[in-house]
Formats: structure tokens, sequence, C-alpha cells
């Protein structure tokens, strides 16, 4: 089997394509912790991959790996077939991955529309001679700009929020807006970190509704952090299991919860 | 219903992002224009230019420029008094360098020098934040006005260490120098204020103002959408600089005339500035104007009550409008964080029902 041209089809019928990206081996360490001991996965074209594990088994600094926050002392990624050199978040923001954050991040200063038009921040292009004129090139982009992110804005259901400050916003919609601002950028790869923390089961299957959707409708690639079993089992198509910076468990999630590692680190078994 | 929105819907997203969405409000500011070009310079006089509108003006400028990297970039800078020299002894060079530059040529390339320096000392902002940035900016302050008193070049080695503006024209009319006429000179700070307001306006509302407002409330966040922050916090820097040069220049040579740098362009001048945009509203192009009107006519006005009308000796006029608007300034701070700017736009939106409350 050639590593990135192998397929695999769901339960519900969709296809998975190749490798998107492929972390080999990486190890990173803050001093003396080691937050990610020696991992290796894969996340696949189209696929809800889902990373799951107890508090600090180093899932939020997988994703800062996989973002450019952190910078592994060991391992290689592989983005699109190709291994990626080390890069600062912003480049590999141009690579089209985008995230949300375990503590909302939004810009507390602006309005939803703000926070959303900023994800399209990447595709927009005019220089700062038409910013300044604005009649023109600038105004042109800012309209067709807005238009993909009213899209997202109808998709999301926030409508009636669309001039409110994000901070006056209760926490489940200010999720919901971060969700926004990275779908607004159109990402190959999103990536959620705990994107229902928080959250009554409705907000939660609300969040699980437009997660499902966003990989339907536009065939996006995610990588969610979520310690809700239940929506873990429902959403995602295969799950990787961390705990104290290992991987002990990846498969689908009936694979993994029958997996006898997971089910110890779950019931907390003495780590010795 | 005073001030209304009723039956003033908004058809496309371009209408929708305009600068005054309300017919009212747009109206009102061509009024203000119409005014500022078409009355006020027939009617100013000595006093009212120098004391008011011309200072008014001058430090609208500069207002809008700080605001721009404190405001909406988030850099807190005590530089303005030091980038605000820079513009200054950059129009003095090229006036006494190249006496045939169109004075409207020497300010922008005044504008334009201030943006390099400013750019150069805006550096550390990668590595220091806040609190540190601003003991660093401090730094710059103080440095700009040393080189400024210490390299005779700057000043063409003249015996007082001062500098003063030679006479220069614009279409015809003497806008700096000892001859230049209240009119001619108001009007030559009014064409770059509404040049530098627009400019302002324009590069705020789009994709370079969203970067900045991203820096400014989250550099990780802005970081992740694809902000580079140190292109972004230079980018604040330059435009910023580029302003406050070209305000410096302006109160040189058409305001003062003659400058001694640690005078005119001190620390307090910083600190003036800054009162300016937190009193009139941070990220708030109109604040910056407000903020420059407040404290621009609110000494005029406390001198008139208690030197004119009531007759108080002048010393204890001054430290009492220093009292007077050190009280006013933390008044505003407690009752409104986010400046006078934003009082106007909550009493707008409560015109805008009234007389129903909901
Ligand atoms: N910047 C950092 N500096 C030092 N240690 C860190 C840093 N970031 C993470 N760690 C450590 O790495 C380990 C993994 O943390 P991480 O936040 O990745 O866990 P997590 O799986 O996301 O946990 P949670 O479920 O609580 O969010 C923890 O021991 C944490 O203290
Ligand atoms: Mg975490």
């Amino acid at each position: 089997m050639t590593a990135t041209a192998d397929t695999y089809e769901t339960p519900d019928g969709r296809t998975i394509g190749g490798k998107v990206l492929e972390m080999r081996n990486i190890t990173l360490r803050f001093g003396g912790v080691v937050a990610i001991k020696d991992i290796s996965f894969d996340i696949r074209e189209g696929e809800i991959r889902a990373i799951i594990g107890p508090n600090g088994a180093g899932k939020s600094s997988m994703l800062n790996v996989i973002n450019g926050f952190y910078h592994p002392q060991e391992g290689e990624i592989w983005f699109h077939g190709e291994k990626r050199k080390p890069m600062k978040p912003y480049q590999i923001a141009k690579q089209g991955i985008a995230r949300t954050f375990q503590n909302i991040a939004l810009f507390k200063g602006m309005s939803t529309l703000d926070n959303i038009m900023t994800g399209r921040f990447n595709q927009m292009k005019t220089n700062m001679l038409a910013q300044m004129l604005w009649k023109g090139p600038a105004e042109r982009e800012e309209v067709e700009n807005r238009e993909i992110v009213e899209k997202v804005i109808d998709f999301l259901e926030i409508q009636a929020i669309r001039k409110t400050p994000v901070g006056a916003l209760p926490y489940g919609l200010q999720k919901r807006v971060e969700l926004g601002r990275a779908l607004a950028a159109q990402p190959k790869l999103l990536l959620l970190d705990e994107p229902m923390a928080g959250m009554n089961v409705e907000e939660k299957e609300d969040m699980s509704r437009f997660i499902l959707d966003v990989n339907d409708e536009f065939g996006t690639t995610i990588a969610l952090i979520e310690h809700d079993m239940g929506v873990v089992m429902d959403i995602s198509d295969r799950v990787v299991v961390m705990d104290y910076g290992k991987k002990i468990g990846d498969g689908t999630p009936d694979e993994v919860i029958n997996n006898q590692d997971v089910i110890d680190a779950y019931l907390g078994v003495d780590h010795g | 219903m005073l001030y209304r929105e009723a039956g003033d819907y908004k058809k496309s997203y371009a209408e929708d992002s305009q600068t005054f969405p309300l017919k009212l409000d747009r109206y009102g500011y061509y009024a203000i224009l119409a005014i500022a070009f078409l009355v006020v310079p027939f009617v100013i006089n000595d006093y009212w230019a120098s004391a008011v509108l011309i200072p008014f003006l001058i430090w609208s400028i500069a207002s809008l420029g700080l605001n721009i990297l404190t405001g909406y970039c988030g850099q807190v800078s005590l530089g303005t008094g030091g980038f605000m020299a820079v513009g200054a002894y950059a129009s003095y060079k090229l006036m006494t360098s190249f006496p045939d530059l169109n004075i409207m040529i020497i300010v922008l390339l005044s504008g334009a020098i201030t943006a390099s320096v400013g750019v150069l000392f805006g550096l550390p902002s990668l590595r220091i934040k806040g609190f540190y940035l601003a003991v660093a900016t401090l730094a710059a302050q103080f440095f700009l006005v040393w080189l400024f008193n210490k390299v005779e070049w700057f000043y063409n080695y003249s015996a007082s260490g001062q500098i003063s503006a030679p006479t220069r024209s614009m279409l015809g009319f003497e806008v700096t120098g000892p001859a230049a006429s209240a009119s001619a000179k108001y009007l030559f700070c009014l064409v770059l204020v509404v040049l530098f307001a627009w400019i302002a306006r324009n590069l705020t509302r789009g994709r370079i103002g969203r970067s900045w407002m991203a820096i400014r409330d989250m550099d990780i966040a802005a970081e992740i959408i694809g902000v580079n922050p140190l292109k972004t916090k230079l980018t604040a820097f330059a435009v910023s600089s580029f302003f406050i040069g070209v305000a410096g220049a302006l109160f040189f040579a058409v305001y003062l005339g003659a400058v001694e740098v640690g005078e005119a362009f001190g620390i307090q001048k910083s600190f003036l500035v800054l009162f300016m945009i937190i009193i009139g509203g941070l990220g708030s192009v109109l604040g910056s104007f407000i903020g420059a009107a407040f404290l621009v006519l609110m000494p005029v006005l406390l001198k008139n009550i208690m030197v004119i009308r009531l007759g108080w000796p002048g010393d204890l006029a001054g430290h009492l409008e220093l009292v007077i608007i050190g009280g006013i300034i933390m008044l505003t701070l407690v009752l409104e964080p986010h400046g006078i700017a934003q009082i106007w736009r909550v009493t707008k939106q409560k015109l805008r029902l009234w007389p129903f409350p909901h």
C-alpha cells in the first residue's frame, strides 16, 4: 500500500481519501516535562478525527504543534505529502489550516461580523494604497468577502448577533463565532480544541450538527479534541487516544472503547 | 423621533460598511465640511486661528496618528513628541536644502521620513509589550530630543540652536513665514486634516484595520488567521508616525514658525496626545477629533473664565487649569473608559429610539 493513495469507506457511506497530515514520531518537551512522547498518527482527507485523553494528556499541545505554536524537539510533520519545514503559525494559516482554542480567543473589541471577517485575512489581497483609497479594489474585495462571511453567518444561525461586540455574547455563542472565524478561512484542515466544553446538551447538539455539516457540505477535514465520549462516538470517524503524552489507542470509535489501555486510562488505573 | 434611521435601509454590503450609515449623520458631516471650507476662512481672525483652530487641526492629525498605533493596534507609545520633532526637523532640512520644493510635498516627505524612523523604533514591539513598550518609546522620545539638540547639522549650525521656517507659498498664498495670513494657514492645515482623516477611516475599516485590531485584542489568535505580527505592528508604526510627522512639520512650519526642540516637542506633548485619544476614544476616528478639540478648547475656555472674567492672577489660573483638566480626564475614564466618542454613540442610540424606550 502506498502511503497516500489508499482510501477507506465509512459506515455512513462517505469515502475518506489519502493523508492530509501525517505526524511522525513527534516528541515535545517543556524542560523536564514530556508533553508528547514519540507519537505518530495521520489525518485523512474528509474525515473527522478525534483526539481524546484525560486532562494534561497533551492533546492541546498536539494541536499547537500542528499549527506551529510549539516546535517539537523530534519528529516530522508531513502536510499534503510534503515534509513541512519549521514555520510560524501565520505561515501555516496560509497553507489552509485554521483552528479554534480551548479557551475562547476572540477579538473582544470587535463585533461578530468583524471577528468573522478577520478569518478572511488570507484571502484578501489589496495593497495599502488601494486600502487608503477604498473606492475601487478595496471596497470590491470587502464586499466579495462579506458575501462569503454572510454565508458563514447564515450557516451558523447567528444573523441576529452580527453587529454585537463579541465580549457581550454568552459563552456558547462565543464558541460559535470562533468556529465562524475559522470557517470563514475556508480551511483544508480545521482544528477544534474542545468546541463543546462548557456547553449544555442543546448547545452540544447544535455544535455537533455544525461540525457534521461543515464536513459534509464543504468536505472539510476536521481534527477535534473532545471530552464528551458520547459526542466523540457519534461524530468521529477515527480516534487517537492520548495519556501522559503517549498514544495509547488509535482506530474507529468502537475499536478504541474496547481497547484495554484506553479503558484503564479512563478508569484511572494507577500509572505506577 | 429627532434622530432616526426609519426608512433608511441598507441595500448592499457596501452601503452597510460606509462611514456614515445614516443619512442624518452624512448631511451633518457635509454641513461641517461646507462651513469649514466656505465660511470659516472668511470670518477667521488671528486670535481664533492661533488659539483654537490651527492647533486643533494639527493636534487632530497627531491624535489620529497615535490612535492608529495605540487605539487600533494596541501598541502604547510615549514617543509622540519625539516623532513630531522628527517631522519638524525633516521639514526644516528639506525647506532649507530645497528652496524650490513645494511646501505640501515637503510636509508629506517629512511624514514619510518620520514613518521610517517610527518603523525603526517600532522594531522592539515584536518582543516587548504594554508597559515595557511604553518605556522603550519613552526612551525614543528622550533620545530624539537629545539628538536634535546635540547634532548641530539638524539646525544648520545656528547660534541659538533654534530652527525657524522660511516663507513658503501654496497656490500663491504664503502658508509659512511671518507674513502668512490666518486663513491661508488654516486652509492648508484643513486640507491635510481632511486627507488624513479620510485615509485613517479607510485604513481602519478594511483588512489592514482588522489586522491591527486583531493584534490589539489577541495576538495569538491573530497569528492563526494568518496575520504576521511584526509586519502588522510595523505597518501601524509607519502609518502612525507618518501622521505624527506631518503634524510635527505643521506645528513647526505653519503654527509656531520657530522652534526649540525641548520646549516644542518635549515629553508633555507625548502625554497631551495620549490624553487626547484616551478622552476622545481609543480606536475611534471621531474620538481623535473630539479629544483634540477638548484639550485645545479646555485651556482657552478656563483661561477666559478665570483670568478675564474673574480677574484671577495668571499663575494661579495656570495651576488650577492643570488640576481641572486632570480631574476631567479622571472623571471621563471612570464614567466611560471608551471616551467621549462612546458617550456620543450611546446617546445617538438612545435618540434613535426616543421617545419610545424600547
Ligand atoms: N507552554 C507550556 N509550558 C510548559 N508546559 C506546558 C506548556 N503547554 C503544555 N504544557 C504541559 O504539557 C502537558 C500537556 O498539556 P496539554 O495542555 O497539551 O494537555 P491537554 O491534553 O490539552 O489537557 P486538557 O484536557 O486539560 O486540556 C501538561 O503537563 C502541561 O502542563
Ligand atoms: Mg487542552
